[in-house]
């Protein structure tokens, strides 16, 4: 693929707002989760909860508020990234800038509470609002209108590799002329579909979620939103962050379970490696998926072990952030452009114990080290699979 | 952006698949609505198959006839999905249990809730490690994942499966999201034309006021009106006509999609 250069990058989850919080609390081994306490939610996990979500959506877009757009509100206000997109959109036009955002569940928790007031007839209360909260396009739509955007748009709902897959969808438009730059992002908030769907899958740990440890028995649920900014590479400088390959795959094996020996992780590694006609020794750091369930953490080593040996570095945040679903490929995209601009790798303090079952260079503790090329791996639900690679400008 | 149509995949009321519904969407006077069933494909093993909801059978039946007219082994192009909401039945029912006192959502419907369903089941049907990506546009899903399959066609330089498929909620939603009729539309789309292109297709994204190509019989725009994939409905009766000329379809942010047919 042509690299795309990633001009701006914003983010809010359990870490903090914006880019300064998240990269002193990755810095700092210091982790957002704590014991869950979601509005009734009666479930013994812990999640990563984003502070600073009370305020309500006000104005001309107050028919969109709920909690998954308050959260891309809140990202989408750090980091002078409001800034920065109105300066592409006096550059390019604002119907030359595409919107391409992820999201798993969107806005569903205001469904969820409204079906708890349906009347005797069973109709849902007078003011609820479906097309800006729950559908899956209302966090596209709610950006797009935010940021004052009317290029080509979408929602990409492909569960936890769709917010990794919205680069793709970036980079093939503005290499066609679709549009000139894009933003790529979206959210997933905290809602009860999520954490008793997933407790139902016996799936969420009874303790802040540790990957690769030997005793890992599941995830944490967290939240967040992330937001880029990506334009053509062409006039891009060695400092700047660019993504320079993207593999996309299938497992075609089952649902809600990996394929055992990490086929699609592998494939999606393999083709991103081969979009950024780069090999295995040329990445550093692997930000994994590692959820922390044991057939998926087992999976995505052994695809590891197959694409890279034991040798090159990698971790998982998400005992830091929680896994935050749809969110989770934005987020570690932008923790790994951290990684690329401030020289360092993340470990994963909380795990105690690797598995010496996996064979992969895991990192427990971080490393200073400056990583050339990083590559981010999400998975999800429906054998999705999505690598994606971040490296300096030429 | 120019791509082909090498194969069109059709289930709607009254049109119970491209091959036998074309006639009708081509001729006046001939419509008339019908019930649309859905069998479960039998390409997935049979525990799959008793798990199958509405929008899998509907995707898959729709995925799987464009690929056959297209002569296409299914499971060998990357695919794109796309849906206003997925569906509207298995999210009901874990919206009543997390209602009710039990809250216990079954395990079943939490993997079968997730948009991306269809998606996931089409690859594991036909053994496909492809890639595989799932849209919403809302109203206007049908017009971006149009817009997508075609520029991943251009950008990968290989055919590439479009599915579209709605069907309404029930009870509670359906009063706030009133989708009616079952309607699935895929289409194979090529970068190169061959002997099986039934037609080229330009895609260009407009900001001009001209407007939506409607559907001639009541009842179908009736159709196109009131489910988001049946908006791709004057496109496949454009081609089913054979005609050369454009489709316009309303499109985000006060966007048109001009859709020119070459037969």
């Amino acid at each position: 693929m042509k690299p795309l250069k990633i001009s701006r990058f914003t983010l809010a989850s359990c870490l903090g707002p914006g880019l300064a919080a998240t990269l002193s609390a990755l810095r700092a081994g210091r982790g957002g989760l704590r014991p869950c306490d979601f509005e009734t939610v009666e479930i013994p996990t812990y999640i990563g909860a984003a502070e600073g979500l009370d305020a309500p959506i006000e104005g001309n877009l107050a028919a969109y508020d709920c909690r998954n757009n308050r959260l891309a509100r809140l990202a989408l206000r750090q980091d002078d990234f409001e800034a920065a997109v109105a300066e592409a959109r006096g550059r390019y036009g604002a119907d030359r800038i595409g919107l391409f955002a992820g999201t798993s569940t969107a806005g569903i928790l205001e469904t969820e509470l409204a079906f708890r007031r349906r009347d005797e007839a069973g109709a849902l209360p007078d003011g609820f609002r479906y097309k800006e909260t729950h559908n899956t396009y209302s966090i596209a739509d709610y950006v797009q209108r935010e940021l004052g955007l009317s290029g080509p748009a979408l929602a990409v709902s492909a569960a936890c590799a769709s917010t990794a897959k919205a680069f793709g969808n970036a980079a093939r438009m503005i290499q066609l002329g679709l549009c000139d730059a894009a933003i790529v992002g979206g959210a997933d908030s905290l809602c009860l579909t999520t954490l008793y769907g997933f407790h139902s899958l016996q799936l969420t740990s009874e303790t802040p979620c540790r990957p690769f440890d030997a005793a890992r028995d599941g995830i944490s649920i967290g939240e967040a939103a992330g937001f880029a900014l990506v334009e053509r590479a062409d006039d891009a400088a060695p400092e700047d962050i660019l993504l320079l390959g993207i593999g996309e795959s299938s497992d075609a094996h089952h649902m809600s379970s990996p394929h055992p020996e990490g086929l699609g992780a592998r494939l999606a590694m393999e083709k991103a490696l081969a979009s950024a006609a780069l090999g295995p020794a040329d990445i550093g750091y692997v930000n994994l998926h590692g959820t922390a369930t044991q057939i998926g953490d087992a999976a995505e080593d052994r695809a590891i072990l197959s694409v890279f040996g034991a040798r090159t570095p990698c971790s998982s945040t998400k005992g830091l952030t929680g896994h935050t679903l749809g969110a989770s490929g934005i987020l570690e995209a932008i923790i790994s452009a951290l990684c690329l601009k401030d020289g360092f790798i993340p470990g994963s303090p909380a795990t105690l114990k690797l598995d010496p079952a996996l064979g992969s260079n895991y990192r427990i503790e971080n490393l200073d080290r400056q990583p050339d090329r990083v590559m981010s791996n999400s998975f999800g639900f429906g054998g999705s699979n999505c690598s994606l690679i971040l490296g300096h400008g030429a | 952006m120019r791509v082909h149509i090498d194969g069109v995949g059709l289930i709607a009321p009254g049109l119970p698949s491209w091959c036998t519904g074309r006639e009708a969407l081509a001729g006046p006077g001939i419509y008339r609505s019908a019930e649309v069933a859905l069998a479960p494909s039998e390409l997935l093993p049979p525990a799959e198959r008793r798990r199958m909801t509405d929008t899998v059978k509907l995707a898959l039946a729709v995925g799987a006839e464009a690929m056959a007219a297209g002569d296409c082994t299914p499971g060998s192009v990357p695919s794109v999905f796309t849906s206003s909401g997925g569906d509207g039945t298995t999210i009901t029912a874990i919206l009543e249990i997390l209602a009710s006192p039990e809250r216990e959502v079954s395990p079943t419907r939490f993997h079968n809730s997730v948009h991306n369903a269809p998606s996931g089941y089409w690859s594991i049907a036909n053994r496909s490690n492809e890639s595989s990506t799932s849209l919403c546009g809302h109203d206007h899903s049908f017009g971006a994942g149009l817009i997508e399959a075609a520029s991943l066609a251009l950008h990968e330089d290989r055919q590439v499966l479009l599915v579209s498929y709605d069907v309404p909620y029930p009870s509670a939603l359906h009063r706030v999201r009133p989708i009616e009729g079952k309607i699935g539309i895929a289409l194979l789309l090529s970068p190169k034309a061959s002997g099986r292109s039934l037609a080229s297709l330009t895609l260009t994204l407009a900001r001009d006021t001209r407007p939506e190509t409607v559907m001639p019989a009541p009842g179908l725009e009736a159709l196109r009106q009131q489910n988001p994939t049946g908006r791709g409905l004057p496109l496949l009766a454009a081609l089913a006509r054979g005609v050369t000329g454009s489709v316009v379809l309303d499109h985000i942010a006060g966007n048109r999609l001009i859709l020119g047919l070459e037969s």
